[in-house]
């Protein structure tokens, strides 16, 4: 049998390394952020079609993610997608006249936002609305309009 | 086939009774737990033995685990040149599922099976009554302790086995295979959940130990006090370990995944 301080500094290692393990896990694996949440500012865009868009998708601009997706709905009245997106507070000069379009990232990659800044010398800012948008490509329906546009030609 | 019929009622009562003994035991054994405040080098004793005895094997397994989920994925995803999001996959499955389970069949057969060795001699050799007769409960005393080492042990066994497995899937994906540092860490960090799946995992694992060491401390207590019954209870309580582990694992599996 070992010492007893032996035995007692061998079970605080072994506790500690498996806290560490679940720390490890927490902060590198998923990259938990809730008490170090950004501080940033919510806008509103309106999609025709949001396509494979979900909460917690990223937002960005010229390929940096500036933001992230926070909420999706339906509006019933429009049939339109409502995105709330939540842009980190640090990027709070782009244009109110800037172009949201859902993207996919590869091909069989996951969707995001992406915004293009326009020239308006006024700002994003909270609530703010982004008027110009381009909603996700639908696969199926652009191979849909090939297929008939080719036959079309044909006749 | 009178005695057919026979047989069968007869194990079936055997098997009720038999849960019911442990039942019991399970409670005496959760009412022991508040004796250990005012005595806590019980417990460290056997934090020792159950759990930082088994830290080696269950590392090890974890890194070769996770180098070979690491090869594995690579050849399946790059045939879909998908090989950015090994790191999605290895930490998905070690997080949700392997880490739990095979930390826990590990667990079993390291630890488990200690325990009812040790505490199915101690019932051979008449330590048990022995304590009974200077009036300690051996419940209190012998079982308590060891119970609540093993359910605290598991959950961070698990965590272990599943950061080391994640470390040995960036060594080979990233090592050897040459899939981006970056991309295997960021995809990770993107899809992994800290609800959804890390804080499954450990719920996972802590009933995972719950179970196992409930077993393990029962099937000691309950053994036929010769070396041929302990021998037999140290092979029921791997066996038991393993279906109950698995057999859990489809339930919690089945109930915290569903829906997505």
């Amino acid at each position: 049998m070992l010492h007893s301080s032996t035995q007692d500094t061998l079970v605080g290692l072994f506790v500690a390394a498996g806290i560490a393990g679940l720390f490890f896990l927490a902060l590198q694996v998923c990259n938990l952020n809730y008490f170090t949440e950004q501080k940033g500012y919510t806008v509103t865009a309106r999609f025709e079609n949001s396509g494979g868009l979900k909460v917690k998708s990223p937002v960005s601009a010229a390929g940096v993610k500036i933001g992230q997706i926070s909420d999706i709905s339906f509006d019933p009245k429009t049939f339109e997608s409502v995105v709330k997106m939540r842009i980190y507070s640090q990027y709070n000069s782009i244009p109110d006249d800037a172009t949201a379009s859902v993207f996919t990232a590869g091909l069989l990659g996951e969707q995001y936002v992406s915004l293009e800044p326009g020239g308006s010398s006024d700002y994003l800012k909270e609530g703010s609305n982004i008027e110009i948008t381009q909603s996700a490509i639908i696969l199926e329906k652009a191979i849909g309009q090939f297929l008939f546009k080719s036959a079309e030609e044909k006749k | 086939m009178l005695e057919l019929i026979q047989t069968l009622g007869k194990s079936t009562r055997a098997g009720f009774t038999k849960l019911g003994r442990g039942t019991y035991f399970l409670l005496q054994t959760l009412t022991g737990i508040l004796e250990i405040v005012p005595r806590p080098r019980l417990l460290l004793n056997q934090m020792y033995s159950v759990g930082v005895l088994s830290c080696l094997i269950i590392s090890i397994s974890g890194l070769f685990v996770g180098m070979v989920l690491g090869l594995q994925g690579f050849y399946i995803l790059s045939d879909f040149g998908a090989e950015e999001t090994l790191g999605v996959m290895v930490a998905a499955s070690l997080v949700r599922e392997l880490g739990p389970v095979v930390s826990a069949l590990l667990f079993a057969g390291r630890a488990g099976s200690a325990l009812t060795a040790e505490i199915g001699l101690m019932k051979a050799t008449e330590q048990l009554s022995g304590m009974e007769m200077m009036a300690v409960d051996p419940i209190k005393r012998i079982i308590s302790p060891r119970f609540l080492a093993g359910v605290i042990s598991m959950p961070l066994l698990a965590a272990l086995f599943s950061a080391i497995g994640i470390l040995g899937g960036q060594i080979v994906g990233c090592g050897l295979l040459g899939v981006d540092d970056g991309s295997y860490w960021s995809q990770m960090q993107s899809k992994i959940d800290f609800f959804d799946d890390i804080i499954n995992g450990v719920i996972k694992s802590f009933v995972f130990g719950f179970v196992t060491t409930w077993i393990a401390l029962f099937e000691g207590y309950d053994t036929i006090p010769t070396s041929e019954g302990v021998s037999r209870a140290t092979t029921r309580t791997v066996v038991n370990s393993a279906f109950s582990i698995l057999g859990l694992d489809f339930i919690l599996t089945a109930l915290m995944f569903g829906d997505d």
